[in-house]
């Protein structure tokens, strides 16, 4: 167990190495033009070309890439080159706000997606066809329109939430909760009807199995077969389903964020993007893969010890 | 009764990919969620191709009437730059299909080939692809969009592009997986022998396996490439100018206190485009599922009368089945006949052997007298009786589990065929065996749990210690099926059912299970049913024996008049085939008939 935890591991690592030589190769191999993008097109060629001086863009790719990495093991992603702030505070600022609402929606869409999806899977039926429809129209509809669409019944018309956040720094809990309630609502249904879908295939696999006719046929009761067998062997599907949705969260994350004008590391990827900061842009990007990682790790580690073969080994 | 018995046929095997490829496009237009998927993207694209023809005014024209209702000059209204939402929409649709044709066109041409090499050679490309598509598979799309789009502007084609490359990976899995699985068929190796090169094998035989699927995925991934394409512009990282209907979504949000119809129209263009690529993804998937499992609903009212009336006869037999028959409800409108009008007993003390090739109904009748048919399977007429219990629901034309969960593992119980799969991977050999005794039995875990130890010891197995704290992975498959006998006696049954309980053993095991399962009867008296294709085994261990064929019994009595002097054909033929090979273990003959309904 404990080697298959250090494998795990290590490939995490490498992951994260090769995205971030990609990430930063894809960011700055045309230095030309980002100091062109930040001053402008009016800006004669020799301001443009001391600007990629002063960022340091006119040294070799490999050198800086070299550089970025080894700063980047300290957690120093550089600063921003608009608001000159170091990356990793700026991030920290935003971060919890959005981990908070991601890890909110992880949870929910787990609770929620496995009791439809089992319910389906066992009473087929009309709850089946239900969750069949919903993930029909969860595919069809785009994360973002859910989003209009909420804030336009229950923010606009009905009033019952804000439609843009309040939240600031000494924000009371209740207004935190009034003002992510409508966020995480759109962040969720999407995933919940995709999630159940898949973990109803998930469950019928497993039912469909031998040993569950031979357990029947021992004579144990139903109920204990689906909960103690079945939603056990289920299991490893379950979680890898969620921590692909966990991967698509942290996207999802980015257009709730500019819905609500919530001040989570979305809207700072957005802003970063639209004023090509680049540091701020790789800094968004290696935080995203880091999370990534580690909640695969972790679904890697908990799918192990659910399976006797690498747990007892 | 309007049954339409419908003769078992075998599936056609490697069908022709154009019969195929007709039957799948008639399936679809009979299907109306196909039919609405075609209409809306039929529409969407002459409304991208037509754009110029269609579009009332300019779309890039900006005007003082500025976000207008609908009606009047501007049909739709105009957004917050006075220009005609109508047009715009029209000229939206080209962004849109672009985007969906680019994504899934580089997706497929990267995912494509190489889920085919990766399959097809293994190797370290495997290797490397697959590690290459783990790394790609755990970055968020949108993030990377981002950073695309930080690097190279509003450009829709490079986006798309890069996103393409971001899902390729639903394809290679696709196609590897695919791949891995033909490339094993006997077919693909007679190809090779043949002297076929590697490339006329992908291109001829695993090409066309795919082919479905791939359509499938690609019909997906060009839903959420618009959906991720519009998502960009709407964040307002879109060019401004451009007609799309993100820019528009824009647009209209910005403005949605003063005309709320602005946003309406783009957003609903999308959800319809999006809607039609997945409706016509599922209804090929759909088109494409061959074994599509009908359910029946019997009105109780109207089949009650059609039923026989059972008349319960007080029988002496401890099991007797009398006129039994399953059937399935085919996706056509009929009937398949499985089990069509079986009688057999059983007494106790003795093993009736029920005999037949695959698909003959006799696994069928065994689970019927365990009440563990599929759900849509339907008894439409006979009687199982258990020691005087009736378990045929005539009514439902189910058996009847209120009765049966009484009498199953208590009573009955069941030996399975293959031993490795009928055990739960997650749990202990001992936690398996002790939780039907400790319920059934009502007897504490230590009790069961020695009790257990002794059951290991008496089905042979020399260290029952060992084997209880193991994991079914850690034991062989003739180690499993003697823990599955052990279960299966464990808590005392009259009954034991045993579906070809030795046919996944190796031949040496094979004489010892049979030697366990003799000896085990011997002590505690039980009736045995055994189900098998094979006569060395009937011979061996057998009193009385039924022939089945094609749902009906052909033949029964007693196992030595059978072997001596068959009377049927049937069974002259399959007694034939068993002597005439060398050894008596070999298979009966092999008609691939019947479709898998064993």
């Amino acid at each position: 167990m404990l080697s298959f935890i250090g494998k795990r591991l290590l490939s995490g690592v490498m992951a994260l190495f090769v995205v971030a030589c990609l990430t930063f190769t894809l960011l700055y191999v045309s230095s030309g033009n980002i100091a062109r993008n930040i001053m402008g097109d009016q800006a004669t060629e020799e301001a443009v070309a001391a600007k990629a001086r002063e960022l340091g863009l006119d040294r070799p790719l490999l050198l800086r890439l070299g550089d970025w990495l080894l700063n980047a093991v300290q957690l120093r992603f550089g600063n921003s080159w608009f608001t000159n702030q170091p990356v990793f505070t700026a991030i920290g600022a935003r971060l919890p706000l959005t981990l908070t609402m991601v890890l909110v929606a992880i949870v929910l869409i787990g609770i929620v997606a496995t009791l439809l999806g089992v319910t389906a899977a066992v009473k087929r039926g009309a709850a089946d066809r239900i969750v069949q429809v919903m993930a029909v129209l969860a595919a069809s509809i785009p994360g973002f329109i859910v989003g209009i669409v909420l804030v336009l019944l229950f923010a606009i018309q009905l009033r019952w939430f804000p439609a843009i956040s309040r939240i600031s720094p000494n924000s009371k809990p209740a207004d935190w909760a009034s003002s992510l309630t409508l966020p995480v609502i759109a962040l969720v249904l999407n995933g919940i009807a995709s999630a159940a879908q898949q973990i109803r295939s998930a469950f019928i696999k497993q039912l469909e199995l031998d040993y569950v006719r031979t357990l029947r046929s021992r004579g144990i009761a139903e109920r204990e077969i689906l909960f103690r067998h079945v939603l056990r062997a289920a299991a490893p599907a379950g979680l890898t389903v969620l921590s692909l949705q966990f991967i698509g969260l942290l996207g999802g994350v980015v257009i709730i964020e500019s819905i609500f004008a919530l001040p989570g590391m979305g809207r700072l990827a957005v802003d970063a993007t639209t004023q090509s900061d680049l540091p701020l842009v790789m800094g968004v990007v290696i935080y995203s893969v880091a999370i990534v990682v580690v909640v695969n790790l972790l679904v890697d580690i908990a799918n192990g010890w659910l399976n006797p073969k690498v747990r007892v080994s | 009764m309007s049954d339409v018995e419908v003769v078992p046929t075998a599936p056609a095997v490697g069908q022709s990919g154009t019969v195929k490829r007709a039957g799948v496009v008639g399936r679809l237009l009979k299907n109306p969620m196909g039919v609405i998927a075609i209409v809306i993207l039929v529409v969407i694209v002459a409304s991208a191709v037509f754009a110029e023809f269609l579009a009332p005014m300019d779309p890039t024209r900006a005007t003082n009437t500025v976000l207008a209702g609908p009606g009047g000059a501007n049909i739709l209204g105009t957004d917050s730059n006075g220009r005609d939402i109508l047009s715009r929409l029209f000229f939206g649709a080209q962004g849109t299909l672009v985007s969906a044709a680019l994504a899934a066109g580089v997706a497929i041409g990267i995912g494509l080939p190489a889920g085919l090499l990766a399959g097809y050679y293994g190797s370290w490309f495997d290797s490397l692809s697959s590690w290459a598509t783990n790394i790609l598979m755990a970055l968020p799309n949108m993030i990377v969009l981002l950073a695309v789009r930080a690097v190279v502007g509003p450009s829709i084609p490079i986006t798309m592009m890069i996103f393409g490359i971001m899902v390729s990976p639903g394809f290679f899995r696709l196609v590897r997986t695919a791949t891995q699985s033909v490339r094993n068929e006997l077919y693909v190796d007679a190809a090779r022998v043949a002297g076929l090169s590697d490339f006329r094998i992908m291109a001829r035989h695993i090409f066309g396996v795919v082919r479905a699927p791939v359509i499938i995925q690609a019909a997906m991934v060009c839903g959420i490439a618009i959906s991720f394409q519009s998502a960009l512009e709407f964040l307002g990282l879109g060019d401004p100018s451009a007609s799309t209907w993100g820019v528009m979504i824009n647009d209209g949000f910005r403005s949605i206190y003063r005309q709320p119809l602005a946003l309406l129209w783009p957003t609903l263009a999308i959800s319809f485009t999006i809607g039609g690529f997945v409706l016509l993804g599922n209804a090929l998937r759909d088109a494409l599922e061959d074994q599509v499992k009908v359910k029946e609903k019997v009105a109780a009212a109207t089949t009650s009368a059609v039923i026989t009336e059972v008349v319960k006869t007080p029988t002496t037999h401890l099991l007797e089945v009398a006129d039994l028959r399953i059937q399935y409800p085919q996706p056509g409108g009929g009937r398949k006949t499985v089990v069509d009008g079986v009688s057999w007993y059983v007494d106790r003390d003795e093993v009736l052997g029920i005999v037949g090739e695959s698909g003959s109904g006799k696994s069928q009748s065994a689970f019927a007298v365990l009440g563990l048919l599929p759900d849509n399977a339907l008894v439409t007429s006979g009687q199982i009786i258990f020691d005087g219990h009736q378990t045929v629901d005539t009514r439902s034309q189910r058996i009847n589990q209120s009765i049966l969960s009484e009498l199953r593992g208590k009573r009955i119980s069941y030996i399975p065929q293959e031993p490795m799969s009928n055990l739960d991977p997650s749990f202990t050999i001992g936690s398996q065996l002790v939780r039907p005794m400790v319920k059934t039995l009502k007897i504490s875990d230590s009790e069961a749990e020695k009790r257990a130890m002794d059951l290991l010891a008496a089905v042979g197995i020399k260290d029952p210690r060992r084997t209880f704290q193991s994991y079914p992975h850690q034991v062989s498959g003739g180690m499993a099926q003697r823990v599955l006998i052990a279960g299966a006696i464990s808590c005392e049954p009259d009954l034991i059912i045993a579906d070809e309980p030795t046919t996944a053993l190796d031949v040496t095991v094979q004489a010892e299970v049979l030697d366990v399962i003799r000896e085990l009867q011997r002590e505690l008296h039980q009736g045995i049913i055994l189900v098998t294709h094979n006569f060395g085994v009937v011979a061996d261990i057998c009193d009385r024996v039924a022939v089945m064929q094609n749902g009906r019994i052909v033949e029964q009595g007693d196992v030595r008049s059978i072997l001596r002097t068959p009377q049927d054909p049937y069974t002259q033929m399959l007694l034939e085939s068993m002597l005439v090979g060398k050894t008596p273990m070999t298979k009966l003959i092999t008609q691939e008939s019947m479709g898998g309904l064993q």
